[in-house]
C-alpha cells in the first residue's frame, strides 16, 4: 500500500479534477424531527456541498450499483417470435467521493455473491467496475456496530482511503487510477508524526463504539435457538413493511416481473428489489406460503445474513452500520435481536432510543 | 479530457455464454419452439419443446432431475423439472399444470410459439450410483413431472439396474398423468403400482396412498433393503416426509434417497433468495437433495 500525506486545501483541487467524471458523494438532504441532518449520497457538482464529515447517510449508496428498480431486458415481438437485448443500465464511470469503511465492505460482500461466485450478475458487475471509490474515516454513532462485524475498517474495496488527521488528510491510496489522480495534486510522504496522529485518531474511534455485538458461534447459535420465542416477540412487533431490507447496504433480493408493452410490439421483464420481511416473499403459485407468520420472515432475515453468508463464505452479511435499526418503524433493532437470541430473554421493557 | 476514467467494457472480449462464469450467460436464453403440445388431463399438459438452433439443441445437455427457466416475453418466467429423457438434449418436455401468470398463458398457446429457456439448473438424482442397485421411483401428483426424467432415463439403460419399482400416487383417476406410457414401462421390466386416493366407476386398482404399497414391497424385502436400494421420492413435503421415514424404518440410508424440493424463484442462479430454504438456496443446492440434508435443512418440512 502506498500512504501519502494531503493538505486540506487539495482536496478541491482532487475534486476539480475528477470532475470531469460523474461524482456521487454524500449532501445534505434535510433534517430530521430532532433537528439532525439527514444525509444521502447524491451526484455532487460542486466542492461545497460535500458533507465529508456526515455522520451516516439514511440509505446506502445501493441505488448507484443495486437499483431498486431495473430494466433487465427488452424484448421487440413481431409475427414469428421476438428478438431479446439486454442492457447493463450503465453508460459512464462514477466516482463516489466520501464512502465510510461499513458501505465499503457492504461492496466487498456484494461482490462475493455477485461477482465471484456461480452465474455472476452483469448487472452489478458493469456498475460495480466502473465505480471509483474514495473512502473517509468517520465517527462511530450510537447505533453503529460494524466494530462488532469487523467492518470497521476496509481492506480492498476502494481506490483511495482518506483519514482526517486535522489540518490534513492522511491518504492510503489502492488503485493505480487513484495514484494517477493524485499527480495532479500536491502531495507529500508521511511523516513518523502523521503515523503517530494516525494511530492516535484509530485509537480515538475505537474508544466511541458504544453499540457492542456479541456474534461469537452466533451462527451456531442461530440454528440452536431456530425455535426460540424470542423470534415471536420480535415477529408480533415487525409490521413487515420491508424498510429493513431497502436501506440495508447488503440486502439484495429481488424479484422478477414482466409486461407486455402498450402497443404490444415491445415487452420487458423489469427486477425490483424484495424484502423477506414482505408477505409474499416465499408464496408460491396456488397460495401456499412457506413463511406465513411474520416472525418466520424476520427470522429468515437474520438466518440469511448471520448464518447462511456465513456457511457460505465465512462472513457475515451485515456491516454493523444500523441503517436498518433506524429506519424501522417497530424499533427493532440487530444488536438487541441478536442479544436475545443469545440470551433466549424477550427484552422486558423495550428501551426507548434516543430519549424518545 | 485525460482525468475521464475509461469505461469498463465487462463484455468486452467475452463471447461465451455457456459456463456458468460466462457474465453475458446471466440473460441469455435459447430461443426455443412448441412443437407440440399434448393434454394430459384437465390441468396439466405435456410440452414439446426445441431449441431452435440445432447445434445449441444438440451441445444442451442436462441430467434428470434438473430444471430450466422457460419464459414467454411479457407473460412471466417459472422453472419447470425436465420431464424428458437426457438422450434427447435440447428437445425437452415439460409437464405444466396451470395454477398462475405464465402457467394460465401456455395453457391456451398452440404449437409453434416461441419461448426462451434457460437452464439447465440445480442438481440432479446421481444414477450412476445407483448402478448395480433396486431402485424404487416414488411420486405423488405432480411429483411424477419431474420423476419421469429419472425413469425414462432407467428404461434406457435398463440393464444397468436390479429391481425398478414404480409406486405412482393421485387423488383421482382423472387425475394420473402419462397413462399412455404405463404399458410401455411395465414392458421394461419395471414393476409399476398405480394407486389412488379416491376411485371413480372405472377404477379397478388399488385404492389408498403410495405408502400402503410401499409398505408391502419393503416387508418382502426385508433387511436387504439397508445395502441395495436406492430410492427417488417426488411429491409434496408431507408425502416425501412420509414415505422417506418409512424407508428409513426399513433400513435404507438417509443418503440413499433423494427427493425434490419445490420453492418460489425469480432467477435459478442464486441471486434472489426467494428459494431459500433456511438459508440454503433450492435452485443451487436443490431442487435435488439426499434426504440426510432435507433433514438438516431449516425450514424444508
Ligand atoms: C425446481 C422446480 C421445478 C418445477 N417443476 C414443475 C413442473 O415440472 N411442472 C409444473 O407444473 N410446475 C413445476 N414447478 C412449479 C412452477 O414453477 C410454478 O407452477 C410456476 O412458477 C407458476 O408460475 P405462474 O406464473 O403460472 O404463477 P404465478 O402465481 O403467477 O407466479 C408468478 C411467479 O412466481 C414464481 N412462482 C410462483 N409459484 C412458484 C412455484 N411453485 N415454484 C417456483 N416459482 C414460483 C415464479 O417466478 C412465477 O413466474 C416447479 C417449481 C420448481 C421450483
Ligand atoms: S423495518 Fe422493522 S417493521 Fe419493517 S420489516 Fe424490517 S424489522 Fe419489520
Ligand atoms: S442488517 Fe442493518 S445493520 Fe446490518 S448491514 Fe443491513 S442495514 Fe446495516
Ligand atoms: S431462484 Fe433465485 S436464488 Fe434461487
Amino acid at each position: 500500500m502506498i500512504f501519502r500525506i494531503l493538505n486540506k486545501p487539495e482536496l478541491r483541487e482532487l475534486f476539480d479534477v475528477l470532475a470531469a467524471n460523474r461524482i456521487i458523494g454524500p449532501v445534505q438532504k434535510g433534517t430530521s424531527h430532532d433537528g439532525k441532518p439527514l444525509y444521502v449520497f447524491e451526484p455532487v457538482f460542486d466542492f461545497n456541498e460535500l458533507k465529508l464529515d456526515y455522520t451516516s447517510t439514511t440509505r446506502p449508496a445501493k441505488r448507484y450499483f443495486l437499483p431498486s428498480h431495473e430494466t433487465l431486458c427488452t424484448f421487440s415481438i413481431h409475427e414469428n417470435g421476438w428478438e431479446k437485448s439486454v442492457d447493463f443500465n450503465i453508460h459512464e464511470p462514477h466516482v463516489f467521493f466520501g464512502m465510510h469503511a461499513c458501505d465499503i465492505n457492504a461492496l466487498d460482500k456484494l461482490d462475493k455473491v455477485l461477482l465471484e461466485s456461480n452465474f455472476p450478475t452483469p448487472y452489478y458487475a458493469a456498475k460495480r467496475k466502473n465505480m471509483f471509490i474514495i473512502g473517509i474515516e468517520c465517527t462511530p454513532q450510537p447505533f453503529c456496530f460494524c466494530r462488532s462485524m469487523g467492518t470497521d475498517s476496509a481492506f480492498h474495496g476502494f481506490d483511495m482511503f482518506l483519514t482526517d488527521l486535522g489540518d490534513r488528510y492522511f491518504v492510503e491510496v489502492q488503485s493505480v487510477a487513484a495514484f494517477n489522480f493524485l499527480k495532479n495534486i500536491k502531495t507529500r510522504e508521511p511523516e513518523e508524526k502523521d503515523h503517530a496522529r494516525y494511530m492516535e485518531l484509530v485509537a480515538e474511534k475505537n474508544r466511541m463504539f458504544t453499540t457492542i455485538v456479541d456474534t461469537t458461534d452466533l451462527a451456531k447459535i442461530l440454528d440452536m435457538e431456530f425455535q426460540s420465542d424470542v423470534w415471536k416477540y420480535w415477529g408480533d412487533k415487525c409490521l413487515s413493511c420491508g424498510t429493513c431490507a431497502s436501506v440495508c447496504p447488503t440486502c439484495y433480493c429481488y424479484g422478477v416481473e414482466e409486461s407486455v408493452d402498450i402497443d404490444l410490439k415491445g415487452a420487458k421483464k423489469k427486477k425490483h428489489l424484495y424484502s423477506c420481511n414482505l408477505i409474499d416473499f416465499a408464496e408460491v403459485a396456488g397460495g401456499h406460503n412457506f413463511r406465513p407468520e411474520s416472525h418466520t420472515r424476520l427470522k429468515y432475515r437474520y438466518y440469511h445474513k448471520h448464518r447462511g453468508f456465513m456457511e457460505e463464505f465465512e462472513e457475515s452479511l451485515c456491516v454493523g452500520c444500523g441503517r436498518c435499526s433506524e429506519a424501522c418503524l417497530a424499533k427493532i433493532t440487530v444488536p438487541e435481536v441478536i442479544a436475545s437470541v443469545r440470551s433466549g430473554v424477550k427484552p422486558k421493557r423495550r428501551s426507548s432510543r434516543h430519549g424518545k | 479530457m485525460e482525468n475521464r476514467l475509461p469505461f469498463v467494457d465487462i463484455l468486452k472480449g467475452v463471447s461465451g455464454f455457456q459456463r456458468k462464469s460466462d457474465l453475458g450467460s446471466f440473460e441469455y436464453s435459447y430461443k426455443a419452439e412448441i412443437t407440440n403440445v399434448y393434454p394430459l388431463t384437465q390441468n396439466e399438459k405435456l410440452y414439446q419443446i426445441q431449441i431452435v438452433d440445432p447445434d445449441m439443441r444438440r451441445r444442451f445437455t442436462f441430467r434428470p432431475g434438473q430444471f430450466v427457466m422457460l419464459e414467454v416475453p411479457g407473460v412471466g418466467e417459472a422453472p419447470f423439472s425436465i420431464s424428458s429423457s437426457p438422450v434427447r438434449h435440447g428437445d425437452i418436455e415439460l409437464c405444466i399444470r396451470n395454477v398462475g401468470n405464465l402457467t394460465n398463458f401456455l395453457a391456451r398457446v398452440e404449437r409453434g410459439v416461441q419461448v426462451g429457456i434457460t437452464g439447465p439448473f440445480g442438481t440432479s438424482f446421481p444414477l450412476e450410483d445407483m448402478i448395480g442397485q433396486n431402485i424404487f421411483l416414488i411420486a405423488g401428483g405432480l411429483g411424477i413431472a419431474p420423476l419421469r426424467s429419472p425413469v425414462l432415463s432407467v428404461l434406457e439403460n435398463r440393464s444397468r439396474y436390479a429391481n425398478v419399482d414404480i409406486i405412482y400416487g393421485a387423488r383421482q383417476p382423472s387425475e394420473l398423468l402419462f397413462t399412455y406410457q404405463y404399458d410401455m414401462w411395465r414392458k421394461f421390466d419395471i414393476s409399476l403400482d398405480i394407486i389412488v386416493e379416491k376411485p371413480d366407476t372405472q377404477w379397478n386398482g388399488p385404492v389408498g396412498r403410495t405408502t400402503d404399497v410401499l409398505r408391502e414391497k419393503v416387508t418382502k424385502a426385508g433387511s436387504l433393503l439397508s445395502n441395495n436400494t436406492y430410492a427417488i421420492v417426488c411429491g409434496p413435503p408431507v408425502m416425501f416426509k412420509f414415505v422417506c421415514n418409512m424407508l428409513t424404518e426399513a433400513g435404507v440410508p438417509m443418503q440413499k434417497m433423494f427427493v425434490s424440493l419445490e420453492r418460489r424463484m425469480h432467477c435459478g442462479r442464486g441471486k434472489c433468495c426467494r428459494c431459500n430454504v433456511g438459508s440454503t438456496y433450492t435452485c443451487l443446492k436443490g431442487p435435488v437433495f439426499d434426504y440426510w440434508s432435507v433433514m438438516n435443512l431449516k425450514e424444508a418440512i
